[in-house]
C-alpha cells in the first residue's frame, strides 16, 4: 500500500513543484517522441513474440499428437498388411484413431506434384493409415514398431519428429528475437531518455543553482526533473502503443490469406497486452531520469 | 519567529584557521572567524580579493580545502549535501550576480524557499505580502524578473533571502550596480534585520556605503588582504 500511495503521489505530484523546471520544449518533444516511436515498434515486437508463441505452441500440438503409418508392400500384400496394421493400432494403448486414407485422399495428397487426374488405384504407391494418439494416453512409439514390424513388416511408422522439432526450434527462435528486439527497444528508449535529460539539466544548470541556493534538497531537484519526463514518456508511449495496436489491427486475417505472416497480432485478452508498455516507458524514463539527475547533480556539487 | 530550530551557541558561524584553494593557488588562507548572533558585519577588500569566496565558504557552497568552517556547530565538510541544502534555510543569500527562475513571477520567486522546504502554505505564506511592502515590490509582484531594474531585483533577492526568517543573512555586493538611494535603501532594509536579531554579513568594495552605516549601526568592518582576513582599522 505504502508503494501504491508513493506511485499516486508521484503521478499526481505537486503543481506548484513542477513548475521549478522551466517548460523545455526541444527535449520535451525529443523524449515524447521516442516514447511514442519506441513504443510503436514494441506493439509489432511484442506482436511477433505473442504470435510465434502461438505458433510454436500450435505446430508441436498439432503434429505431436498425430502420427502416419505408411505401408510399402507387394500389390497383393497391401491389403493384409494394411488389416494387420489397423488390427495392431486398435489394441495399442494411447490411440484415438486409426483410418487408412482414401484413394482420393491420397490422389490429393499428390496432386501437386502430379495433377489431379493421377490414377493412384492404378500405381504401386504405399497406403497411408493416420492416426490420432489420445491427447490423454502414453503412446509408446518404439513399442509400436516393434510390433508393427512383426504383423506387417511393411509398416514404417512417422511420428512427425523430424518435421516438428527444426518448426518448434525455428518458431522459438523467433520468439527469443522478438523478446530481444523488446529489451534493446526499452535499452533504446533509456539511452534516449537519458540524453534528453541530461541535456535539459545541463540547460536548466542556473535553475538548479538557483534551487540549491535557496535550500532544496537534491532529490527535490531530481524529482521535478524525473516527474517532468516520465509522464513526457508515459504519454508519449501511450500514443504510440495506440498507434501500433491500430496498426497491427489492421493487418489482413487469416481468413483472408493464411500463413504465419498473416496471422500476426494479439487475440482476445491477448490485447490487454500492450497496455503494459507504456507503464513499462515510464518505468524506464523514470529511471533513467533519476539517474541522470543525480550524475549530474553530483557533478554540479 | 522561525519555525526552524534555533542554532544554539552564541556563534553562529565559526571558522578555524580555514584556507581554500583552487587550481593549484591559495586565495585564502588562516581565517580565524566568529560571526556571534546578532552581530553586523562589513567585508571589504579590492575587486578578486576573495571576499566572494570568502561568503560561500560561510553558507557551504565551497568547502574549505583546510581548516574547520562550523555553521550551528557542525563542521560543513562533514555534511552531507541533504545538510547543506538544510543549512541554506537557515542562511539567507543575497547573490552578487542576483538569479531568479525567470518563467515564475516575482512573487513566486520570493516564495521559493518556502516551496521547496514544503512550507508553501498557511501562515509563511501570508508573510509574503508584507515582506513584498517591506522592500517596496508590492506594484512588481507580478511582474516577471527580466522586467525588474537592478535595485528592484537586488531588493527582490533580499526578499527571497528573509522569507525563511533564516539566522543569518550574507550580501554580496548588494548595492554593486545600483544608484547611491537605492544602496541606502538596502542599507537600511538589512539595518532593519539585524535589529530583529539577524546575524548580518555585507562583503562591499563600497567603503561609502561603509561609512553611511556608521550612524545607524555597530558595524565590524573586516578586510580581505594578502588572502587574510584582519579587522580594519580607523582607516575606515
Amino acid at each position: 500500500m505504502r508503494y501504491v500511495a508513493l506511485l499516486i503521489g508521484f503521478i499526481v505530484g505537486d503543481a506548484q513543484a513542477d513548475r521549478v523546471v522551466p517548460p523545455s520544449g526541444f527535449t520535451a518533444r525529443l523524449t515524447s517522441f521516442s516514447a511514442g516511436a519506441m513504443a510503436f515498434l514494441a506493439c509489432f515486437a511484442l506482436a511477433l513474440s505473442v504470435s510465434s508463441g502461438r505458433l510454436a505452441e500450435r505446430w508441436a500440438n498439432e503434429l505431436a499428437q498425430s502420427l502416419t503409418i505408411r505401408i510399402s508392400a507387394p500389390a497383393d500384400q497391401l491389403v493384409l498388411q494394411t488389416q494387420a496394421a489397423l488390427a495392431v493400432l486398435r489394441t495399442t494403448p494411447g490411440i484415438a484413431s486409426a483410418r487408412p486414407l482414401s484413394d482420393e485422399e491420397q490422389r490429393a495428397l499428390l496432386a501437386p506434384w502430379f495433377g489431379g487426374a493421377l490414377p493412384v488405384e492404378t500405381l504401386a504407391i504405399p497406403q497411408l493409415i493416420d492416426v490420432v494418439e489420445d491427447p490423454g494416453g502414453a503412446l509408446d512409439v518404439g513399442g509400436l514398431r516393434f510390433r508393427l514390424q512383426a504383423e506387417a513388416p511393411g509398416a514404417i511408422v512417422d511420428d512427425h519428429s523430424r518435421f516438428r522439432r527444426p518448426l518448434v526450434a525455428a518458431a522459438g527462435r523467433l520468439r527469443g528475437m522478438s523478446i530481444l528486439s523488446l529489451v534493446l527497444i526499452a535499452a533504446s528508449m533509456a539511452v534516449m531518455v537519458t540524453l534528453a535529460a541530461s541535456a535539459a539539466l545541463a540547460a536548466n544548470r542556473p535553475v538548479i543553482e538557483v534551487l540549491r541556493q535557496v535550500g532544496a534538497r537534491d532529490g527535490y531537484i531530481a524529482q521535478a526533473f524525473t516527474r517532468r519526463f516520465t509522464l513526457r514518456a508515459l504519454s508519449g508511449a501511450a500514443i504510440g502503443t495506440i498507434a501500433g495496436m491500430i496498426a497491427v489491427a489492421l493487418l489482413p486475417s487469416t481468413d483472408a490469406a493464411g500463413g504465419f505472416l498473416t496471422d500476426l497480432g494479439f487475440r482476445g485478452l491477448g490485447w490487454l497486452m500492450p497496455a503494459m508498455i507504456p507503464l513499462l516507458a515510464a518505468a524506464v524514463a523514470f529511471a533513467a531520469t533519476r539517474f541522470a539527475a543525480l550524475r549530474t547533480l553530483g557533478t554540479m556539487s | 519567529m522561525s519555525r526552524q530550530k534555533k542554532w544554539d551557541g552564541k556563534q553562529v558561524i565559526e571558522l578555524d584557521k580555514v584556507a581554500y584553494s583552487y587550481g593549484g593557488g591559495e586565495l585564502l588562507c588562516d581565517l580565524s572567524l566568529n560571526l556571534p548572533a546578532g552581530s553586523f558585519h562589513f567585508l571589504t577588500g579590492p575587486s578578486g580579493a576573495g571576499k566572494t569566496t570568502f561568503l560561500k565558504l560561510l553558507y557551504g557552497d565551497l568547502l574549505a580545502t583546510a581548516g574547520q568552517v562550523r555553521i550551528g556547530g557542525l563542521d560543513t565538510r562533514a555534511m552531507s549535501r541533504d545538510q547543506i541544502a538544510l543549512i541554506r534555510r537557515k542562511i539567507g543569500v543575497v547573490p552578487q550576480q542576483t538569479q531568479f527562475l525567470d518563467h515564475l513571477r516575482i512573487s513566486e520567486n520570493i516564495a521559493l524557499p518556502l516551496l521547496v522546504s514544503g512550507r508553501d502554505a498557511g501562515s509563511a505564506r501570508e508573510n509574503l505580502d508584507g515582506l513584498l511592502a517591506w522592500v517596496g515590490l508590492t506594484s512588481h509582484k507580478d511582474a516577471y524578473p527580466p522586467q525588474l531594474s537592478g535595485g528592484e531585483r537586488q531588493r527582490a533577492a533580499l526578499a527571497r533571502a528573509v522569507i525563511m526568517s533564516p539566522e543569518v543573512i550574507l550580501a554580496d555586493e548588494p548595492t554593486g550596480n545600483i544608484d547611491w538611494e537605492m544602496s541606502q535603501r538596502i542599507l537600511k532594509l538589512l539595518v532593519e534585520l539585524n535589529r530583529m536579531g539577524k546575524t548580518v554579513m555585507i562583503a562591499t568594495h563600497d567603503l561609502a556605503l561603509i561609512r553611511a552605516s556608521k550612524a545607524q549601526v555597530q558595524a565590524r568592518v573586516l578586510r580581505i588582504t594578502n588572502r587574510r582576513v584582519q579587522l580594519a582599522g580607523a582607516d575606515l
